[in-house]
């Protein structure tokens, strides 16, 4: 598209790295002479509608920052004594591929580890080159019981044989005027606040949206937060006791007799046994555990129950809770027997868009992309999947908690390797943050491809690759909804996109890899939607499934549209949603939801609670920062500049803190500095404060890692994860802590 | 013709300060320099213990994209804000919408 003054806009799609979140947003970027100058929402793009996030407005500090990194670096000095060289990316290949060879012929192919963060543009080249090398060791490493969106994921395709999400018209360009859309009445939102982000596929203001439109909100959460101010009922829960809460509102709903009889009894099995069970949860009783009043329970439940539509937006901590799976499968069951699955404004089934994989989110996509027996050979060796079938069975990620305690001990086989991705592990998710640093640096070889340094760059690279952001590539994304494409608009430096070096190094490592450049690969995984790359740019880089398509709602287990037989019905064994789970039972978990404490608390350790009297609560998302980026984008950064600790004014009475003060958060596990932020939006017995914090002001060398020890929350959030399952439990949520004076 | 003004409808301004980027972005201001700025309310209620609530303000610095308004697109703050609740306009026709819409503030910059 040209504009005036030698402009040229690009519609594009924005996933990855720059904005960072998981989102679709269709954004316009304005390049002139070659460089971006401006970004602005897309009003054709019908995820967002012509809006846009601070971070996707901060791209031009982002792109053009002078941190930003370049060019291939080796590592000159010792580990982490932050001196590198510039290198080209011919001698950066090279390197990596003698290296990787050499470890491959001489340990094995499972002794490199592929490490990747959140969910973005990453999942899909990084798989790619793991399973290229033919290493099974794909893990977010460090993210304590892969307690982020797998476990709810896993329990869903369990339970369901779909995924599905909350439908606010997402799959319809249409959107809000589509007739066959309609409101949800009553939104439940379980531990989330989603207007500061676009969490796994989903615009976190659809839900203000659908507000405006007369949806009534639940609200699940133990902070204040402008959605739970706003909400009829805002049930202040308990960290860590989600599971016990779904199974009491499961109670009221069964024997109140508020399900949906017709839709349980044609399309649930074992609904028999759930009635059973929940009997061990009357309210009373999951009162006292959950701290909240038993008549809020009971309202919340009736109210949920008898609106139709009715729809739950769910957030990571259901992953965090002890045995998160189990926990994820209450809320599943909350939907199914109310009859809200695939129906207008309900929770509707959410498949790739037009069936187009990009990263693969189930075993049977994993299947797709590289076979049967690849997979099959894979799973021998993947860590964890000897140990949880449950790993084994749903996915390809390795057992991350396993995979740290692995390159520690040796046990079973050595880890002598890492490629670590787009993933500030040190700063970021690594529960037993100090553990994974001393763990990672005992590695032979460490390639970190990322945009900036970062604390895990400085630490642990031998080889620095320098990645692109959505601005800068050509990629394309189909989680759910829309097709969406990237395109590439400028270049930066020697930057790469994740892909292009991925698919450059596949190739080096494996003579058989089947494509040469991203185009290739893109173009024919684009192919099952009869388009190709150009096709989907011309269309304004975004396309919807057409009608009739499987990843298009609605009631598409009657029309059999999800099964492979084509037959009506969902794509479990028993062709019903299964309440009594027989994915889980064959897993060896248990068929049914149950509630179990967290491992530390006023119940399970009581002890520990009186000498650390706090539940910390870590990993709220922000307006402002994407997990551990934008610490350094000025526009960004200046709306928050400091790490703060929510406390409630009683507690910072109690502990003679004042608003402003520097202090400890410490346990067992050692001490972190925050900023007191003295508020009401935290409960007295729980303090709150941002996850990921590290200060690229500071000097990045060892031992000061950009302040990544003062400010790194995860040091004091123990492991390995609190599940049976080996999914869910990554104690984010429920740590005990107390303030300490500095210098006391 | 009267002047030109934002109605903010701050029962659905969720703090995400997008207005804040937008305008730093359209102006290319500095850290520190913005025409608008997001402040926060967090408060105990009549009928909830704590209410928490966000209103923008339109600083000195604010033309209301008087550049953007003369190329027929509307100003960066109101066009990107996620919630949807800025409106821009004239004066008296902002007055008419705030007489149909619950907890809102006309500025008149």
């Amino acid at each position: 598209m040209n504009g005036d003054n030698g402009i040229q806009v690009y519609p594009t799609t924005t996933w990855s790295a720059g904005a960072g979140c998981h989102g679709a947003c269709g954004q316009k970027l304005y390049v002139k002479d070659g460089k971006l100058i401006k970004v602005e929402g897309d009003e054709n793009a019908s995820w967002n509608q012509g809006r846009a996030c601070p971070r996707v407005l901060a791209m031009t500090q982002y792109v053009y920052h002078p941190d930003r990194l370049t060019q291939p670096l080796k590592r000159v000095g010792n580990r982490g004594e932050g001196k590198f060289e510039p290198i080209s990316w011919d001698e950066a290949f090279d390197t990596c591929e003698a290296k990787l060879k050499d470890i491959r012929e001489k340990h094995g192919a499972e002794s490199v580890v592929f490490a990747q963060g959140t969910g973005r543009d990453v999942g899909g080249p990084i798989s790619f080159l793991c399973y290229n090398y033919g290493s099974p060791n794909w893990v977010q490493l460090g993210l304590s019981g892969q307690s982020c969106y797998t476990p709810r994921l896993g329990a869903m395709k369990a339970t369901i044989g779909d995924f599905c999400v909350l439908d606010a018209s997402q799959f319809s360009e249409k959107r809000y005027e589509d007739p066959e859309w309609e409101v949800p009445k009553v939104i439940i939102v379980w531990g989330q606040n989603p207007p500061p982000t676009c969490p796994d596929g989903f615009f976190g203001h659809w839900i203000v949206d659908c507000m405006q439109r007369g949806s009534k909100i639940i609200s699940v959460d133990p902070r204040h937060t402008w959605m739970s101010s706003r909400a009829e009922y805002h049930l202040q829960i308990r960290p860590g006791t989600d599971g016990a809460l779904a199974l009491g509102m499961l109670n009221v709903i069964i024997n109140e007799k508020l399900y949906d009889k017709e839709f349980v009894e044609k399309w649930c099995y074992g609904f028999d046994e759930l009635a059973e069970r929940v009997q061990q949860y009357p309210v009373d009783k999951v009162s006292k555990i959950t701290w909240i009043p038993e008549e809020l329970i009971i309202e919340a439940a009736r109210l949920y129950a008898t609106a139709k539509p009715a729809a739950i937006q769910w957030g990571v901590p259901i992953c965090m809770n002890p045995e998160g799976t189990t926990v994820a499968q209450a809320i599943t069951q909350l939907w199914s027997i109310t009859g809200n699955i695939d129906v207008p404004g309900g929770n509707v089934i959410a498949r790739p868009s037009h069936g187009v994989t990009t990263y693969p989110y189930s075993t049977e996509e994993l299947v797709g992309l590289y076979g049967q027996e690849l997979v099959d050979k894979l799973n021998k060796v993947r860590i964890g999947c000897n140990d949880y079938p449950m790993v084994k069975g749903f996915r390809g990620w390795a057992q991350p908690d396993m995979v740290i305690d692995q390159i520690n001990n040796g046990k079973p086989y050595p880890i002598k390797g890492a490629w670590i991705q787009t993933a500030n592990i040190l700063g970021g998710q690594a529960a037993r943050a100090r553990l994974h640093y001393e763990a990672l640096k005992k590695l032979d070889f460490v390639v970190v491809v990322d945009l900036f340094h970062n604390p895990t760059s400085m630490a642990l690279a031998d080889i620095v690759l320098p990645a692109a952001t959505f601005a800068e590539k050509e990629s394309f994304r189909s989680w759910w909804v829309p097709l969406g494409v990237m395109q590439k608009t400028v270049q930066v430096g020697d930057c790469k996109s994740d892909w292009e070096i991925n698919i450059e190094m596949a190739n080096r490592l494996n003579p058989n890899c089947k494509y040469k450049n991203p185009r290739e690969l893109i173009n024919d995984r684009l192919s099952v939607a009869n388009v190709t790359f150009d096709d989907v740019v011309k269309n304004g880089s975004q396309m919807m499934p057409p009608e009739g398509d499987p990843s298009r709602p609605y009631r598409r287990h009657e029309k059999g549209l999800l099964r492979a037989d084509g037959k009506p019905g969902f794509t479990t064994e028993t062709g019903k949603v299964e309440l009594y789970c027989k994915a889980y039972e064959s897993w060896g978990v248990d068929p049914l939801p149950f509630f179990r404490e967290p491992a530390q608390g006023p119940v399970s350790t009581p002890e520990l609670f009186e000498k650390y009297p706090l539940i910390m609560i870590t990993g709220a998302r922000s307006h402002l920062f994407f997990h551990s980026e934008h610490r350094g984008i000025p526009w960004l950064r200046e709306k928050n500049p400091e790490p703060y600790v929510e406390v409630h004014p009683e507690t910072a009475k109690e502990f003679g803190v004042y608003d402003g003060e520097w202090i400890h958060l410490e346990n067992d596990m050692g001490k972190v500095k925050r900023k007191v932020r003295i508020s009401l939006r935290v409960h007295p017995k729980m303090v709150h404060t941002l996850h990921s914090w590290w200060k690229p002001e500071l000097k990045g060398s060892e031992p000061d890692l950009f302040g990544v020890w003062d400010y790194q929350i995860n040091q004091i959030v123990p492991g390995p994860q609190d599940s049976d399952s080996g999914f869910g439990g990554g104690q984010y949520k429920t740590t005990l802590c107390r303030l300490a004076k500095i210098n006391d | 013709m009267s002047k030109f003004g934002l109605l903010i409808n701050y029962e659905y301004c969720t703090g995400c300060h997008t207005c804040e980027v937008a305008c730093q972005q359209e102006h290319s201001f500095d850290v520190g320099k913005c025409g608008i700025r997001v402040t926060e309310h967090v408060y105990a209620a009549e009928k909830k213990p704590v209410a928490v609530d966000y209103i923008p303000f339109p600083t000195e610095l604010c033309d209301l994209c008087m550049k953007r308004y003369n190329q027929g697109e509307l100003p960066a703050c109101v066009k990107h804000c996620q919630s949807f609740c800025m409106s821009f306009g004239k004066i008296n026709d902002l007055v008419e919408k705030m007489d149909q819409q619950k907890r809102s503030a006309l500025f008149a910059p």
